[in-house]
């Protein structure tokens, strides 16, 4: 996949017109492609970081394929649960940028701590998309295995991931894995929202006391649910990092180029032993918050046109056009590969068999206990003393 | 499988019971896609758009547009396969109910009391008995008694069902005073203990212990589910069920119970109405007052106004100069436009002025946002706007929040004025009565006047009777000269 290297090259074939300084004051953010798909060479950001992506026309059509299959995949979950066969669903519909850009900027070895709503960073480390679909299926408990992925199991405790990661990070330090080109980092996913939480703010001091090898990326889509965030902070984000003794920075979340090198640039820090960070992804929640709530009770449609004109794939696609890197051959083949991908995801959600009620007991201790195996013992004795019981 | 396939209302938002269906987006004989749009229901926590489960053409629709639907309940049918020819309705067809039988249910009284009736044959109401389905009211699946076991207050009515088992026979309810049945979904679902009757597991264990078959009562607990007192008084008294039917249906000459009254179910806006007044006339103390103008210089100065040119297309009605004198009279007293926040009061810079509308689906008080800032034109258009959007049923729930003050104009239907409640979050409403042609003294005589009365009820925890008697009078002031008040206050 994506290879750009941000920072370090100049080769860039589709040089842009321009550069510009970013990040001084408040509402700036790093943009390396326009709403209307315009692109920017490079962002100096505030601390004098140059960002920029270098990317092979082969990898620009590869980053937009996955934000057209992750949106599918995405509209047809949240089509099954309308449709009773999911028991609830988080959209990530209007946040495939920040989450293919962060996605794919994380290297191999890097690990990844999820809220429930990071089905296309999943998608990005590699894991088959029906698998958060049994965790809100109710089927199964969601069957990755987050060592093999480097990808943690969704997180439903609002915040609660970012210790999770912080410590988890610790560790990677302790075991002398940073400080080289290929040394480990972390990444904790979490929201606006999550900014009020203790948990957070406790994972901010720690993280930065401890010099660990953390980004924290926050997606602000803007509403903690139905909270808007003007209640959740008096100031942006990306500025409360400063008080805790690490960089912050505001990426436009809508931009994938400008997410993944701002990311891979966290990243590397990270890596290298230079610590902490904080990533503001300001993008917008252009679904509810889940399929349990109804947005427009909580804000008005014009802000959400406003948003719809700051679309992700739009402007990927505009810039694929202008530079010809794609043509309507390509486009319609991948949309058409979404649409083949989103049926199978269809079918094999439908196929999914229903649990035995024991199997409750399978995965509480790696290695079962003794008491637990009484309690399976009961249940079923009990299990079977129903009339008509097929058990 | 059938090729024709219903789609039962699913839970829409974790552990609903229920949702009302606002509007069919695709109707009988409509090819379908799959995942396209085609109905909008309402639930308690939203309004959404369900999308179509499978490809094909809609066979049936179960129920129409404001109707509240149990979850589970079928609402729509589809073939899947509608190039293959027609449907047969053979009950071998089943479990899917041919169209004919669902439309016989759909037109069955909901109400009254039906004696049991075999399938297919007549039944009491003008009804015929459906072999398979859902009405609008229906039964757990009841069979004929167990020998030796209790007849308990079972009726079989559904005996001859048996070849289609376990799918449910719908029946109309059978009026038991000691049990109680509840309306419940025929077919349960996919759980594991999923059997035509319903029960907790307890009580299929006594039920088993006490050599009770769970198939032959009726169940007294919610949605139908047999309860541990059923099973008890089955295993008990065989007999003691008897007089329970037998007291059933006594037609006397009383003539003011159930049969002359009718209930409405309580829903939609008519339950966000309830909730709202009750909630703001038990929680904000309302004073209101009066005052009665001579409104005859400002119905002149409206009519000078459709006279103009710029104005020929403009919808000019008195209930625009009511706006624009609240909108200037704010202006002077801000503190009207506020709202209590228990320890606060939120005096806002802006104005969302309400305007309560009656609508088919009930009152509505969309806002238009920001009013203050509008020039008279505008102000104009957007009341023209919100009254349409309100009329075509359109206004949504963004357009109604955020409301901080409101004007209602009871004076469309006839009457002088109101004491009005406030919409909650809001300190005051204004009560916009009739223009009536009435004898006035003007200017020393007793003329014939246009005359109105206004009346503003307000939240006395934040407005005073002197501030609101000032925000009455400029508003009066204004309306009775709007020139003049014009040119003295801004």
């Amino acid at each position: 996949m994506a290879k750009g290297d941000p920072g370090a090259s100049t080769r860039g074939r589709r040089a842009a017109p321009r550069s510009r300084k970013a990040a001084t004051g408040d509402p700036e953010l790093v943009q390396l492609l326009t709403p209307t798909g315009e692109r920017i060479e490079s962002v100096t950001g505030p601390d004098g970081t140059e960002y920029r992506v270098d990317f092979t026309d082969e990898e620009y059509r590869g980053l937009y394929r996955d934000l057209v299959l992750v949106r599918k995949l995405d509209a047809e979950a949240t089509a099954l649960q309308r449709q009773g066969e999911l028991g609830i669903w988080a959209s990530l519909l209007g946040q495939e940028a920040a989450q293919v850009g962060s996605g794919r900027a994380l290297r191999t070895q890097d690990m990844a701590f999820p809220t429930y709503r990071e089905h296309g960073v999943l998608y990005c480390r590699g894991i088959d998309p029906i698998m958060p679909l049994g965790l809100f299926r109710g089927v199964d408990q969601g069957g990755w295995d987050p060592n093999e992925f480097k990808f943690n199991m969704y997180t439903i405790v609002i915040g609660a991931q970012t210790l999770h990661a912080t410590g988890y990070a610790m560790g990677v330090a302790m075991d002398g894995k940073t400080g080289t080109d290929d040394g480990e980092a972390v990444i904790a996913y979490f929201g606006d929202g999550a900014t009020s939480q203790g948990d957070v703010n406790e994972a901010f001091v720690w993280a930065g006391v401890f010099n660990s090898p953390l980004v924290f990326f926050c997606q602000n889509n803007q509403y903690a649910i139905s909270e808007p965030l003007e209640r959740q902070t008096r100031i942006p984000l990306y500025r409360r990092a400063a008080g805790f003794g690490f960089p912050g920075i505001r990426v436009d979340g809508n931009d994938v180029l400008a997410t993944y090198a701002v990311t891979r640039h966290a990243l590397d820090n990270a890596r290298h032993g230079q610590g902490p960070s904080l990533i503001e992804a300001y993008t917008y929640r252009m679904g509810a918050h889940t399929t349990s709530d109804d947005p427009t009770r909580y804000r008005i449609a014009s802000e959400v046109e406003a948003w719809q004109a700051k679309d992700p794939i739009a402007r990927m696609k505009a810039f694929l056009e202008r530079e010809q890197i794609a043509d309507s051959d390509f486009f319609a083949e991948v949309d058409e590969q979404a649409r083949r991908e989103a049926i199978e995801l269809r079918e094999r959600v439908l196929a999914m068999p229903n649990p035995e009620p024991v199997t409750m007991f399978d995965h509480v201790y790696p290695n079962g206990s003794p008491l637990l195996d009484e309690q399976r013992a009961q249940f079923n004795k009990y299990f079977d003393s129903f009339e008509g019981s097929t058990h | 499988m059938s090729r024709i396939k219903e789609f039962n209302l699913p839970d829409l938002g974790e552990g609903l019971t229920e949702g009302e269906i606002l509007a069919w987006l695709v109707k009988v004989g409509d090819t379908i896609e799959l995942n396209q749009p085609i109905v909008e229901v309402e639930t308690a926590k939203a309004a959404v758009e369900i999308p179509a489960k499978w490809a094909g053409q809609v066979q049936a629709i179960f129920h129409p547009e404001g109707t509240t639907v149990e979850v589970g309940t079928p609402i729509i049918a589809i073939d899947t396969e509608p190039g293959a020819g027609p449907v047969e309705s053979s009950a071998t067809d089943l479990p899917t109910p041919s169209a004919a039988s669902l439309a016989a249910v759909e037109v069955a009284p909901a109400e009254g009391a039906v004696e049991p009736g075999l399938i297919g044959g007549p039944a009491p109401g003008g009804r015929t008995a459906v072999l398979v389905g859902y009405g609008p009211r229906t039964t757990a699946a009841k069979r004929r008694p167990r020998k030796g076991a209790a007849p308990a207050a079972a009726v079989p009515a559904a005996a001859v069902a048996a070849p289609v088992a376990p799918v449910a026979a719908p029946v109309a309810p059978v009026p038991v005073p000691a049990a109680p049945v509840s309306p419940v979904p025929a077919v349960n679902g996919n759980g594991h203990l999923a059997g035509p009757v319903l029960a907790k597991p307890p009580v299929r264990k006594l039920a088993k212990d006490l050599g009770v078959d769970l198939r032959t009562l009726t169940g007294s607990g919610p949605l139908g589910s047999i309860t541990r007192e059923d099973v008890q008084r089955a295993a008990s008294a065989p007999a003691a069920a008897e007089p329970l039917t037998a007291g059933a249906p006594a037609t006397s000459a009383a003539s003011f119970g159930a049969d002359r009254e009718q209930r409405i179910p309580v829903k939609g806006v008519r339950k966000l109405t309830a909730e709202n007044m009750s909630r703001s006339a038990f929680t904000a103390p309302h004073v209101t007052e009066f005052l009665t103008v001579d409104v005859t210089r400002a119905m002149k100065a409206l009519d000078r106004l459709r006279d103009r040119r710029e104005w020929r297309d403009v919808r000019v009605s008195p209930l625009l100069l009511v706006a624009k004198a609240v909108l200037l009279a704010v202006k002077r007293h801000p503190m009207v436009n506020s709202s209590w926040a228990g320890d606060e009061i939120v005096v806002k810079e802006y104005v969302n002025l309400g305007i309560a509308a009656a609508t088919e689906r009930g009152l509505i008080v969309p806002n238009i946002k920001d009013a203050g800032r509008l020039s008279l034109r505008e102000l104009a258009d957007a009341m023209t706007n919100l009254v349409q959007t309100a009329k075509t049923g359109k206004t949504s729930p963004a357009d109604m929040s955020g409301g901080t003050l409101t004007i209602t104009n009871v004076g469309v239907f006839g009457v002088d004025t109101g004491t009005p409640i406030l919409p909650p979050g809001e300190s005051a409403i204004l009560a916009f009565g009739a223009v009536r042609e009435l004898p006035w003294v003007h200017k020393g005589k007793v003329k014939p006047r246009l005359v109105t009365t206004l009346g503003l009820s307000f939240d006395h925890r934040i407005i005073d009777g002197e501030l609101g008697s000032k925000f009455l009078r400029d508003i009066g002031d204004f309306l009775a000269d709007p020139e003049a008040a014009l040119l003295a206050w801004t």
